[in-house]
């Protein structure tokens, strides 16, 4: 379907995708991905129906947390979407231990919603065990390897060595058009008078 | 056939695609022996350029065999002739190809409406580099269609290996004209920031035209090897100050040229702070690029220098110190690489012996491995420097 759409704004002798094969995207990507479109509509939930998740938990009162952590989901949104993914997913991981920590505070026995709060509870703690996978999914996928990296010394690009490599291509012409202004180009070939030309 | 397609947001693909037709008279198909990916793919594989189709074919360096020619590109071109396809696509008849700007060939983009738009003015279609460029499918493929062919190729004789002359079609002239832009005198310290493919061959033109010193800046322990066999002082930035080192090397003085072999996706440390701010406001669409080469330069840069980038950049970028950059008196010299007009004296260089442009190469993989290849060097995971594909 996207294929035939973009199609459009190809030419005739274009190729056109007829099978799609394996993408650069591994899983921990695509599982970055749902968390970060997750964080994103949590985020605005937070933002536009704060006051009837409080009176849900029976947080009356609370409305503007939780508009600053609808906020802050969509930072981890963003930031889990983009390529520095990890960082965003562990960000997602310290903001459940906040959320945790936060509704830990309404399990009171005198909150008649306890058993709401106890279900977000278990939702918490569900989707922080997927967040602690994906965040350390992500990271092993992406991350150099620790170790020593290959070494590249012998790789001079000159079959003659560098010595004779240093100044062998002086006879090519710079073109006038890619001089250097003349305050940094050579002054030793011009005549001092000229060097010193007063305004 | 196969081809390396873009589908999104870190979503490259080995698909199997249509087989690309001649549809202009200077057209020809070529069959891919080689081909590459460059680093400035990663900034179409971040989606930082927002000009890509799902469907599009990447790849914008590439060679191989030509078999099948239009009616007007065959008094250049035969079947059987070994190509290298430069990346920019040009007509060679128009007021800027006569002059030599082939990068800004005012023919070529047919999508020129498009680019007219963003850029005020049309640039060169390019092979697989977004549709601002034309939308022209790229050359990551068993084969390709190469448009104005009998202008957009560079003959490469029987008997050098692919891989010696496969980057003559965009980092080996890419290096070469962010040097030759420098205008070097054998006074001349060159410091070159980005020990990436692009910067390697910036160091080695650089060493070639005669720079009194090259100096290197990364922090990738393998890319800092590759850059000292090459002959440069290098500086790994995580482990010194950048201007500190250049002004010691330098007297105090600073380097007299300055090349920007990174572009719009600078790395980013909390111990450089304005690297974090830059993508963070990347991050919410508030800024395309982050300049922390080009604000460094400037600073460093000895008054009356100049500042090459051939490092890509997409769109908008921030704080860049402008007052430096008036009263210091910089030139900034910048732009897509010309390639056709560097190729027939770098082949020349090649023929002789003066370099060889596959010590760069680190891994060479099949075109079905291209996608997890992405990832691999985007990560720069496995001391991936270059990578070749072989379709």
């Amino acid at each position: 379907m996207t294929y035939s759409i973009s199609n459009i704004a190809r030419s005739k002798g274009d190729p056109k995708v007829l099978h799609s094969g394996p993408s650069s995207l591994g899983a921990a990507d695509r599982m970055a991905r749902a968390l970060g479109w997750f964080s994103i509509g949590l985020g605005v939930t937070e933002l536009i129906a704060a006051r009837r998740i409080t009176r849900a938990l029976g947080m009356e009162g609370k409305e503007a947390l939780v508009r600053a952590y609808g906020i802050r989901e969509l930072g981890h949104g963003i930031v889990s979407l983009s390529s520095d993914k990890h960082l965003g997913l562990w960000s997602r991981v310290a903001g459940d231990g906040l959320d945790i920590a936060t509704l830990m505070t309404a399990m009171r026995h005198d909150n008649p919603k306890r058993d709401n709060v106890g279900i977000a509870l278990a939702a918490v703690l569900g989707v922080t065990l997927l967040d602690i996978i994906g965040a350390q999914g992500a990271t092993a996928r992406h991350s150099r390897p620790r170790g020593r990296p290959s070494s590249y010394r012998g790789r001079t690009g000159f079959p003659q060595g560098v010595q004779a490599a240093r100044g062998a291509a002086k006879d090519f012409k710079v073109p006038p058009d890619m001089r250097a202004a003349p305050a940094l180009a050579a002054v030793s070939d011009r005549a001092p008078q000229e060097r010193a030309r007063p305004h | 056939m196969r081809a390396l397609v873009w589908h999104g947001k870190e979503d490259i693909r080995c698909d199997t695609v249509t087989d690309p037709e001649l549809e202009q008279p200077r057209d020809a198909i070529v069959k891919v022996t080689s081909c590459a990916i460059c680093g400035s793919d990663l900034h179409l594989f971040h989606n930082f350029i927002p000009a890509m189709l799902p469907g599009d074919i990447m790849g914008h360096e590439m060679m191989g065999e030509v078999v099948e020619v239009g009616s007007e590109a065959k008094h250049k071109l035969k079947v059987g002739d070994r190509v290298v396809v430069p990346f920019t696509i040009i007509c060679g008849e128009c007021d800027q190809c006569k002059r030599g700007n082939f990068s800004v060939c005012q023919t070529t983009n047919r999508k020129k409406q498009l680019a007219d738009k963003v850029f005020g003015h049309a640039t060169a279609g390019l092979f697989g580099y977004t549709h601002l460029t034309g939308g022209y499918p790229g050359g990551q493929a068993e084969y390709l269609r190469v448009p104005f062919a009998d202008a957009t190729h560079i003959k490469v004789p029987d008997g050098i290996p692919d891989e010696k002359v496969l980057f003559l079609g965009d980092i080996f002239p890419t290096g070469w004209q962010a040097a030759v832009q420098c205008d070097i005198q054998p006074t001349d310290t060159v410091a070159i920031w980005g020990c990436g493919p692009v910067g390697q061959m910036a160091i080695r033109s650089a060493v070639l035209l005669g720079a009194k010193q090259v100096i290197a800046i990364d922090h990738l322990p393998e890319r800092l090897d590759m850059a000292e066999a090459g002959g440069a002082i290098t500086i790994n930035f995580d482990e010194e100050s950048v201007v500190e080192r250049l002004n010691e090397l330098t007297g105090g003085l600073g380097p007299e040229k300055c090349i920007d072999a990174i572009g719009m996706e600078a790395h980013v440390s909390p111990s450089m702070p304005d690297t974090v701010y830059d993508r963070a406001k990347q991050m919410l669409g508030a800024e395309s690029d982050r300049p922390h080469v080009l604000r460094e330069m400037i600073y460093v840069c000895r008054p009356a220098g100049v500042i090459s980038i051939p490092g890509v950049y997409g769109g908008l970028v921030d704080k860049v110190p402008m007052g430096q950059l008036m009263n210091k008196g910089l030139t900034i010299r910048t732009g897509q690489t010309h390639v056709n007009r560097w190729t027939d004296d770098l082949l020349h260089r090649i023929e002789e012996g003066q370099i060889d442009p596959s010590f760069v190469i680190t891994h060479t993989v099949s075109l079905d491995e291209g996608p997890e290849m992405y990832k691999v060097f985007r990560d720069k995971q496995d001391s991936c420097i270059k990578v070749v594909l072989k379709p």
